[in-house]
């Protein structure tokens, strides 16, 4: 017998919303607030780990067609990317720099380099949590 | 004010070309001429800043341009540099001999990336001024060696790799801890600033009791004597140009912290730590000696002279004094590129004859002579034999041992070289001479030659470093005055630019 989720699917295709927001959320609190780069990108990892249990793996691939692997390291990248950047400005390594902007809407807001290493630490655990979850559930 | 960023090159290119080769993981070609040319990049900046440190003293920068005690620091000095040059030329070798060695199947598997990380990571323990960063660094190579050591999936591999991850799970539960309790004595992380802190109280019990937690943990990683147990089975379980990297590589990174910090942090009660870490380095020698004459197998021969160079190396630190210092940073130095010719040499033994087994070895002379004089050479430098590489290091750690006043554990340091020779002229008699015996391995003359170039380059350097070691004596003179005197790396640290 076929079981029938339609109960588990339904509720998913609500709730992986409410995660994946929460994720960024907590991703751009991280500044001011408990949040940043690690637990804004755990909580998105999560957001996919439950598509993953909600549907079946080629369904989701389908969707979010990315070798994982290579997400984290492009996360990386982009973290150290900001961090050789200050070499090129005279500055010692790693040197984060902000400043603020006048955005239409918003108003004036705070733009800070630390974001994008923050990024890269978010793309790093999302890529390494989802290879993880996914080298162990694809081995036979 | 003018920012340095230099000294970190040899840090970032081989993470930068690291998270390259992450991509592009099947393309073989361009796995492996990437690798060569980040370590190569990597090896010319290490060259410079060597030169730099040479010609303008200590170089240091702090992380994100935060004042000296609260950002991270990253420090070079000559001890530091010499060790990052050394570390780059024997992994281009390495890598070099991994094309005719490792398997295909591993070489799509990250095992370049993986080697970039360990470089990554034993370069910037080696650099970093600051006892967490150490902590993390020792982190990132863990890591990679972990990879590495179980990449192929064998049998023994596994067996193996348990081991040693078990252990350094631990050992890295204890460096935690025994940074806490550091930390909750001085206030402080970075290095230089807890040197002044501990000399400021001057060494309570409190202290003395993390200087031994510290020289545990450290011991764990360098395998000292009662804690080197895991070492032997774990490292045999690796193929060669992996155990290779770990036997040059991993051990001294060990060697380094205890120097560190026994030349840095614990200098006031030497009676008690020095004393102690003098007697585990003269255990270490024995222990080392007993396993390197116990086995028939050629890799376990090998690895237990690593543990025996632990101990002189250590027992060199523990005499604190100028002449002692410099012999020890010579014989570290030596011990590194000698190991990592060992290891290269016996691979292609492993692989002409298909056996790790002394027993089931003979006669190679007749077919490969050259690799059995080079050999003798090698084995010889391991020895000591003047004016190969070992001789200086371990004639400068005795001298230092007998201006200390210790003047017994000094000759069974020099008696020590006996047993060592006896050990390795062994793999020398079983395999090279004798009767010819029936060899399983198939040999491609290719991949011979693959294997058989870079370790003669490795072989003709330390050659070189011993027959040259007049030009080497300034570099190793700096080396050993800043161990000897705290305060000149206290003072690079910390004073204003």
């Amino acid at each position: 017998m076929k079981i029938n989720d339609v109960i588990l699917r339904t509720v998913t295709k609500t709730v992986v919303f409410i995660i994946l927001t929460l994720g960024i959320y907590l991703f751009f609190a991280g500044h001011h607030a408990p949040g940043g780069g690690f637990i804004g990108g755990l909580v998105l990892a999560s957001g996919i780990v439950l598509l993953y249990l909600a549907y079946d793996i080629e369904t989701v691939h389908k969707g979010m067609p990315f070798d994982f692997k290579k997400v984290a390291a492009l996360g990386v990248l982009l973290a150290t990317g900001t961090a050789i950047g200050s070499l090129f400005f005279d500055a010692p390594f790693l040197t984060q720099t902000h400043s603020y902007i006048n955005v239409p809407i918003f108003g004036k807001m705070g733009f800070s380099t630390v974001t994008i290493f923050e990024a890269g630490v978010a793309l790093t655990v999302v890529g390494v949590v989802v290879t993880i979850i996914l080298s162990i559930s694809e081995d036979e | 004010m003018r920012m340095n960023n230099f000294l970190l090159l040899p840090i970032i290119i081989p993470f930068f070309f690291g998270i390259i080769l992450m991509f592009g993981q099947k393309n073989l070609k361009y796995q492996r001429s990437f690798a060569l040319l980040g370590i190569g990049l990597a090896l010319i900046s290490a060259l410079s800043l060597l030169i730099k440190v040479k010609n303008d003293g200590i170089q240091k920068v702090t992380f994100g341009d935060w004042p000296v005690p609260y950002g991270i620091t990253m420090v070079s000095d000559m001890v530091s540099a010499l060790l990052v040059t050394t570390t780059l030329l024997i992994a281009i070798f390495v890598v070099w001999y991994g094309f005719g060695s490792i398997t295909k199947e591993r070489e799509r598997f990250f095992y370049y990336p993986g080697i970039m990380f360990i470089l990554t990571g034993v370069n910037g323990a080696f650099t970093t001024g600051d006892i967490f960063n150490l902590f993390v660094f020792f982190e990132v190579l863990l890591m990679a060696s972990y990879l590495l050591i179980v990449l192929g999936g064998e049998k023994g591999q596994l067996k193996g790799s348990i081991k040693y991850i078990l252990i350094n799970v631990i050992s890295s539960a204890l460096f935690v801890i025994t940074v806490a309790f550091l930390y909750s004595v001085v206030g402080t992380l970075n290095m230089a600033d807890i040197a002044v802190k501990i000399a400021d109280i001057n060494q309570p019990g409190i202290v003395t009791v993390i200087a031994v937690l510290f020289l545990m943990v450290f011991g764990l990683k360098a395998a000292i004597f009662p804690l080197y147990f895991w070492l032997p089975t774990s490292y045999a379980a690796a193929p060669i140009p992996v155990l290779t990297l770990f036997g040059a590589l991993l051990t001294k990174v060990g060697i380094y912290a205890i120097t560190r910090t026994y030349t840095l942090f614990f200098v006031h009660d030497l009676s008690y730590t020095h004393d102690l870490l003098m007697a585990l380095a003269v255990a270490t020698i024995i222990a080392g000696c007993i396993g390197a004459l116990a086995y028939h197998d050629v890799k376990l021969i090998i690895i237990y002279n690593i543990v025996i160079a632990v101990g002189v190396i250590l027992f060199g630190v523990s005499q604190m004094n100028e002449i002692a210092l410099k012999g020890a940073m010579f014989y570290l130095i030596h011990d590194m590129l000698i190991k990592a010719a060992l290891f290269m040499l016996i691979g292609i033994v492993i692989y002409i004859t298909g056996t790790s087994d002394l027993r089931k070895m003979g006669g190679l002379m007749n077919k490969y002579p050259a690799l059995g004089w080079f050999y003798l050479i090698a084995a010889f430098g391991l020895a000591g034999i003047p004016p190969l590489s070992g001789f200086v290091g371990k004639l400068l750690i005795a001298q230092g041992g007998f201006e200390a006043g210790s003047n017994w554990s000094s000759i069974f340091i020099l008696a020590s070289s006996l047993l060592v020779l006896l050990s390795v002229i062994r793999i020398f008699l079983y395999a090279f001479w004798g009767e010819e015996k029936e060899t399983t391995g198939t040999v491609d003359k290719k991949v011979y030659h693959t294997l058989f170039m870079p370790t003669v380059i490795l072989v003709l350097i330390t050659v070189a470093y011993g027959v040259g070691s007049e030009w080497i004596t300034p570099f190793m003179d700096d080396a050993a005055k800043l161990l000897s005197d705290p305060s000149i790396y206290i003072d690079a640290v910390l004073k204003e630019d």
